[in-house]
């Protein structure tokens, strides 16, 4: 048994929080430089410019890159053969969230109730994903979710006969409704599979797999492919304001299901995908 | 197509003189409001009570600002998604609301509204909220202090950087 302190899971959650806010990973970085090589319409390339600029000034000057800092999604990967000790664990982790909006000058966005609507003011709690796993490390992922682009997310429960075709469909019914709204150009998660709830969690963990890496599921990987270039023929373009550049990648995670079903989940990212990791 | 600069508040004549598809660098001064403060906005209308702010002739950025460091007049500070105020907004501009700064799609209340008042609906690019940050120079919050980020602003932008969606003629860019 391994004794891991939670008060070591709050100081990395408060420090992930401030850094994905301020400074986008590598793969996200280096699709977006791509996506302004390629872009060839003029609104398109200038809005890519500004947001190639905005990267550049959020690192530079402390401002976070967009002002919706997100709701913080927290997935915690925990070995079972690690001992917690030093307190409640949902407790540590919204510790790590309060003192990095707050400490991170990070907008808090988050209401204690939905209908009542009162702001909590430490943007606490976070939307917690436990998973046990082998071993005896804990792998913390976290990644603050803009409502912009997850207010034109979707689930629809597909009949099994409509196969790809009814995938398809969904993704790139997702994708039209989303157009400018959702800050494209966008990442998209797919989760397929599953039932309701596996497939809205796979599409959400398909966010945080590094754009660039494909699935490993063969007719994921090229349903994948396919959706992007048609996603980029859609002409919605950067901002929406028209070009070759909607999506900056599709991910696709899968999941067996029921003889009766095909659950397909599709969580709209923008381009302000924050996805950070660190093992304890 | 050469980009214009335009001043704040806009007069009658410049708001629908703007097309759909020209970029334009607003400067001057203009209101910030999203969600929880046009719900407060419209409950005093249907009160029949006076507003805080005479949004006659104004511009309202829809925009929650991340908090400002010290030094620093405001925090990220890029647009929110406009349809939210949709259900608020044909009200406001029949009361004279004049431009509106945003992103994402307009409903066709929204747009009819627009073209009846002679407005203008802008877009900022979404997600530059560090970018548009350094082009408001001033930041003060004017009411509804408690709603935090949601408080009602009075900000000056300097070749705040934009572009026309929706005209007075009824073009529009989605
Ligand atoms: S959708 Fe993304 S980029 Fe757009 S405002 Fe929300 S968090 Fe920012």
């Amino acid at each position: 048994m391994r004794e891991i302190d939670v008060a070591l899971i709050t100081e990395a959650i408060k420090d992930m929080c401030i850094e994905v806010n301020y400074d986008l990973s590598d793969d996200m970085k280096n699709a977006m430089k791509k996506a302004s090589e390629n872009e060839e319409s003029e609104n398109g390339k200038k809005i890519l410019g500004q947001l190639m600029e905005n990267l550049e000034i959020a690192k530079s000057d402390m401002i976070p890159i967009c002002q919706d800092t997100g709701m913080a999604v927290v997935f915690l990967d925990i070995g079972q053969d690690v001992h917690l000790t030093g307190g409640d664990l949902t407790e540590a982790v919204n510790e790590g969230v309060r003192r990095g909006y707050t400490e991170g000058y990070l907008r808090k966005s988050v209401v204690s109730d939905p209908i009542e609507r009162v702001n909590t003011k430490d943007n606490t709690p976070a939307v917690l994903h436990i998973n046990i796993i082998p071993g005896d490390k804990v792998n913390i992922r976290v990644a603050p979710k803009g409502f912009g682009s997850e207010n034109m997310s979707r689930v629809f429960m597909r009949k099994p006969a409509e196969g790809l075709d009814g995938i398809r469909d969904s993704i790139i019914t997702a994708v039209k409704d989303a157009g400018p709204n959702a800050c494209p150009p966008m990442v998209v998660g797919v989760g397929v599979g599953g039932t309701f709830e596996k497939a809205a969690l796979m599409a959400k963990e398909a966010l945080t797999r590094e754009v660039g890496i494909c699935s490993d599921v063969a007719w994921a990987a090229d349903l994948e492919k396919e959706m992007l270039l048609e996603i980029n023929g859609s002409g919605i373009g950067p901002g929406g304001l028209g070009g070759k550049i909607t999506a900056l990648a599709v991910n696709i995670n899968t999941y067996p299901t029921h003889i009766a079903g095909l659950p397909v989940a599709v969580n709209i990212c923008c381009h302000v995908n924050r996805h950070i990791k660190k093992t304890i | 197509m050469s980009d214009k600069i335009i001043n704040l508040p806009l007069d009658a004549e410049t708001a629908k003189s703007l097309k759909a598809g020209e970029y334009v660098y607003l400067n001057g001064e203009m209101y910030v409001a999203r969600d929880a403060a046009h719900k407060r906005l419209m409950e005093l209308i249907e009160e029949k009570k006076e507003l805080p702010i005479n949004i006659k002739g104004e511009t309202i950025y829809y925009m929650g600002p991340s908090p400002e460091r010290e030094g620093r007049p405001i925090g990220s500070a890029g647009p929110t998604t406009a349809g939210r105020m949709d259900k608020y907004t044909p009200t406001l501009l029949d009361m004279g609301l004049r431009g509106m700064v945003g992103k994402g799609k307009r409903s066709p209340e929204v747009l009819e509204a627009i073209k009846r008042n002679g407005a203008v609906y802008f877009a900022a690019v979404g997600g530059a909220g560090a970018l548009l940050s350094k082009r408001i120079t001033e930041s003060e919050i004017i009411c509804y202090e408690d709603l935090g980020a949601e408080a009602i602003r009075r900000i000056k932008v300097e070749n705040f950087p934009v572009i026309v969606v929706a005209d007075h003629n009824g073009g529009y860019m989605y």
